[in-house]
């Protein structure tokens, strides 16, 4: 039996600094199988991949490779390639600009002495694509494709490398039904030609549709290695993968919610380039005063574009619908008059959309209110950094002084200053996009009991999340967002991941 | 893998707090005052101690003031994240509209500098409007500014020179302060110090600017101390705040020696602090800062960022013209060729003196640091005799050392 295993990762632990993203994971992928690997967000799926692709080379992490009989120690990504191992991420890496031909042979040109050979490029490339379905011709550029052929050029790009063993991760998050079901059944393809698979997903009934085995790893460890050839249900993967109590994982918290706060109604909103897309589709929720409330969906459904039109027109075109706060429509069209109105809105990705990252905690703290530092212009420092220091008081953010950059902190503390400084402009609706993204669990709680405070203090406050279990942890109330319509709304009581995932796809 | 990097990082400035820590974060700052330091003393030797004679420590500041004056301007361009290629072409126009209205129209100096100013400003807000509200590339609106500007100074002046101006005018650049104390005490200290005469003001005014420069330090220091900051060690304070008030005693003990204070230095230095005030400590200063860190958190942070890259440009304008008034005033003829690749020496200047391409990084008193680091270099390698080819060479590797460092450094920390 040892023969057949192409690739065993053996009690691989892989820490940063304050974290231990991988502790003793051990996986073991059969020549030939499709092996898929599901956890949470943030379980350490993708640590775990690259620690195998070599990004994170050989000696950064404790633990052994064994890949086709020998020891791998792999320096770079390059050293994996060369062996057979190849990783299709979620954001692809294609150049737009360039043809379906020139993106497959990127660094791999056919030719001689640095010409390239056309002829040899594009009727190779009508081979690949033979093999992997698509056709379309080798010229046309990858930008005038749609998504899901995208990831079929992605797959060709591979084979063109002689693939042994190939890596997608989450494969499917951006495709539609149709495309995710043959990108599936081209896996088994490829699985019947000896190509060995590795899929990532979240997605369970793909993963038993192509799986043979599941290994699932939660908080950085192995859970379970499942045999899904004998018929596996959803549930078995479901219970190893959630795993543990969900009651220690956020804060107790006792609301009674009061007032509708922040209403929208009636909200439409079309895409900026792309005219005849409508990507929030007449959309109406509310907020009471002190209560938390969700907004789930999958990626892609439009949460995000639904915060940021609301919030001072930041996305999309030909935005119309209304906002009322205690009842009175206010003026959200610019990002200053929605922060004068009493909204504020934390982005999902704080590293490019909410923090100067060379500047001071200082700096950004204040950055969102810097009239509440200033008189006639200018600013009183010693104020602003009286408010850095209460700030990060309030939210126990570690670090030695608020006059470090915020580059240098975790991203658990980058979070908290993002926060502060949206609380620093005293809002009375906080929307949190992904509030907990990419921070270890202790942090998480960290953010939890802030936001059960605001909500204590008669704040309404919104999450966004792909996280379900936090949104069922966390919220009074959950709307339900799929393809860019609110398609249904659960009281916390009777909301179950179940019930969510159904209202999405039955919609 | 950034999060780890980051954490190690901050374990670091928290624990190492010595000299050596201190000084490896630091380095650029001192960096460039050493090197203009070293730079001095060596054309000092060099030219057998004419760089520091009164008459060309004078020159100096002359030569260099439009430099400095745009300097200002463009350090906040570039921190905004933008360039502003035009500012010699726009320069060199503003001297040919005040020649043209001064000298061929007899219009009155006060009418002139308000109307260049003015024109200046409409200059820069043109240019700024496209990049702000258009999203074109300010490399690209500046660089057809810069070529649009040269064409209409040579269409303004029709081809010609046109001088010279009227005298009032020509003090605005060669003109000095007069000295309002006694003679008498002049008399006195020039007796003493074995000089043929002493003005008193620049004296004075050196004195007084050195020591509330040591003072504001101090205060500074004992509010950093308040607030638990990590601050430079009491030796590097020392030391620097030494070297900074006995230059400027010098400086102005030699210009004393001379004719006074120039009245273009005051110009400078007034603009100089002013700026710096701006950009340090008031909400518009902090705001173009974020705009160049980070536009899209700025802009998510409720900064209008698209009206601050226009005001940017605007005052780059203002600016533009100002320093064509000085340069107009100093030659006391418009020339076709005026100000032209000053834009270079400008952009090198704010460049050496710290600022990023990328903008959200640079500070004004580097810049100014920076132009006087290239103004000593002109000036010290014309007194040696070096021809304008090597010169060209030298100031341009010293652009590419002084970035290379700071790209090393950044990468280094």
């Amino acid at each position: 039996m040892t023969a057949d295993i192409l690739l065993e990762m053996r009690q691989i632990t892989k820490a940063f600094p304050g974290v231990k993203a991988l502790d003793r994971v051990d996986l073991k992928v059969r020549r030939g199988e499709i092996h898929a690997i599901c956890g949470e967000n943030g379980a350490g799926k993708s640590t775990l991949m690259k620690v195998l692709s070599g990004v994170y080379p050989a000696g950064s992490f404790d633990g052994e490779v064994v890949y086709d009989g020998q020891p791998a120690r792999f320096r770079n990504i390059a050293d994996s390639e060369h062996r057979g191992i190849i990783i299709i991420h979620q954001e692809l890496a294609l150049v737009p600009q360039l043809s379906i031909a020139e993106n497959i042979f990127l660094g791999n040109e056919r030719g001689k002495r640095g010409v390239v050979d056309w002829r040899e490029t594009n009727h190779r490339t009508e081979q690949l694509l033979a093999k992997v379905g698509l056709k379309e011709p080798p010229t046309r550029l990858v930008d005038q494709i749609g998504v899901g052929k995208q990831q079929l050029v992605e797959i060709a790009k591979a084979l063109s490398k002689d693939v042994k063993l190939l890596i997608l991760d989450e494969p499917t998050a951006a495709l539609q039904e149709t495309d995710s079901r043959k990108l599936l059944d081209l896996m088994l393809e490829l699985k019947a030609h000896g190509v060995t698979c590795i899929l990532i997903s979240h997605k369970l009934g793909e993963v038993r549709y192509v799986a043979d085995t599941v290994t699932v790893i939660r908080d950085g460890t192995t859970v379970s290695t499942l045999d899904a050839k004998a018929g596996l249900s959803e549930n078995e993967i479901v219970r190893d993968m959630v795993g543990r109590d969900m009651t220690h994982r956020f804060p107790q918290h006792e609301r009674t919610p009061g007032e509708v706060l922040m209403e929208v109604e009636d909200w439409s909103v079309w895409h900026p380039e792309r005219a005849e897309r409508k990507v929030i589709k007449n959309a109406s929720f509310n907020v009471r005063a002190g209560e938390v409330v969700g907004i789930a969906g999958l990626m892609g459904s439009g949460r995000t574009e639904l915060a940021l039109s609301i919030f001072g027109r930041s996305w999309g075109r030909d935005i119309s619908g209304t906002v009322k706060l205690k009842g009175q429509p206010v003026d959200v069209s610019t990002v200053q008059r929605a922060i004068a109105a009493g909204i504020s809105y934390v982005t999902e990705d704080r590293k490019s959309l909410g923090l100067v990252l060379d500047e001071t905690i200082r700096f950004n703290t204040t950055l969102a209110n810097l009239e509440g530092v200033s008189s006639r212009g200018v600013l009183k420092r010693n104020e602003e950094t009286r408010v850095a220091e209460r700030y990060r008081e309030a939210l126990a953010t570690r670090t030695p002084t608020v006059f470090q950059k915020v580059v240098n902190l975790s991203g658990g503390n980058q979070q908290k200053v993002v926060l502060a400084k949206w609380l620093f402009t005293s809002p009375e609706v906080l929307i949190l996009d992904e509030p907990t993204r990419g921070i270890d669990v202790g942090a998480k709680y960290e953010i939890y009991t802030i936001v059960n405070e605001l909500a204590a203090q008669g704040k309404g406050v919104v999450i966004i999340s792909s996280e379900m279990p936090e949104l069922l942890g966390m919220c009074d109330r959950i709307y339900v967002m799929s393809e860019g319509a609110l398609v249904g709304e659960l009281p916390a009581a009777e909301a179950s991941q179940e019930r969510i995932m159904s209202l999405i796809v039955n919609d | 893998m950034a999060l780890a990097e980051g954490v190690n990082k901050a374990g670091e400035t928290g624990s190492g707090k010595g000299i050596g820590a201190y000084l490896a974060s630091h380095l650029r700052e001192y960096g460039l005052l050493l090197a203009l330091i070293v730079v001095m003393i060596f054309f000092q030797i060099v030219t057998d101690g004419t760089l520091l004679r009164a008459v060309n420590v004078t020159n100096l500041l002359l030569q260099n003031s439009y430099i400095v004056i745009m300097a200002l301007g463009m350090l906040v361009v570039i921190v905004s994240g933008n360039i502003d290629l035009s500012v010699g072409s726009v320069m060199g126009f503003i001297g040919a509209l005040a020649a043209v209205m001064m000298v061929n129209h007899g219009q009155s100096m006060f009418v002139t500098i308000i109307v260049c100013l003015v024109v200046g400003g409409l200059i820069g807000a043109a240019q700024g409007y496209w990049v702000a509200y258009w999203k074109i590339p300010s490399f690209i609106v500046t660089l057809a500014g810069m070529l649009v500007f040269r064409g209409l100074s040579l269409w303004l002046l029709e081809g010609q020179s046109v001088g010279p101006f009227p005298r009032e005018f020509q003090v605005i650049a060669n003109g000095f302060v007069p000295d309002l104390f006694p003679a008498g005490i002049g008399e006195t200290l020039a007796g003493f110090f074995d000089v043929r005469q002493v003005n008193v003001l620049a004296l004075a005014a050196g004195i007084v600017t050195a020591a509330a420069i040591v003072w504001m330090g101090l205060t500074q220091r004992a509010r950093n101390r308040a607030y638990g900051i990590d601050d430079e060690p009491f030796a590097f304070f020392v030391a620097r705040n030494a070297i900074v008030a006995a230059a400027l005693v010098f400086i102005t003990y030699k210009l004393s020696t001379f004719r006074g204070l120039p009245n273009v230095l005051i110009t400078m230095g007034v603009l100089t602090v002013i700026y710096a005030f701006i950009t340090s400590n008031t909400v518009v200063g902090r705001r173009i800062y974020a705009l160049g860190g980070n536009q899209k958190a700025a802009k998510l942070s409720g900064i209008n960022t698209e009206r601050l890259t226009f005001l940017a440009f605007t005052n780059m304008g203002v600016l533009a013209a100002a320093a064509g008034l000085v340069f107009a005033a100093r030659l006391n003829t418009a020339t076709p060729k005026a100000g032209f690749a000053l834009e270079l020496d400008v952009i090198a200047a704010v460049f050496i003196g710290g600022a990023s391409m990328s903008g959200g990084v640079g500070t004004i008193i580097g810049a100014v640091v920076g132009a006087f680091l290239m103004g000593v270099l002109n000036n010290g390698m014309s007194i040696m005799g070096i021809g304008i080819d090597y010169q060209q060479m030298i100031k341009g590797l010293v652009l590419l050392a002084a970035v290379i460092f700071d790209v090393y450094n950044k990468n280094k920390g």
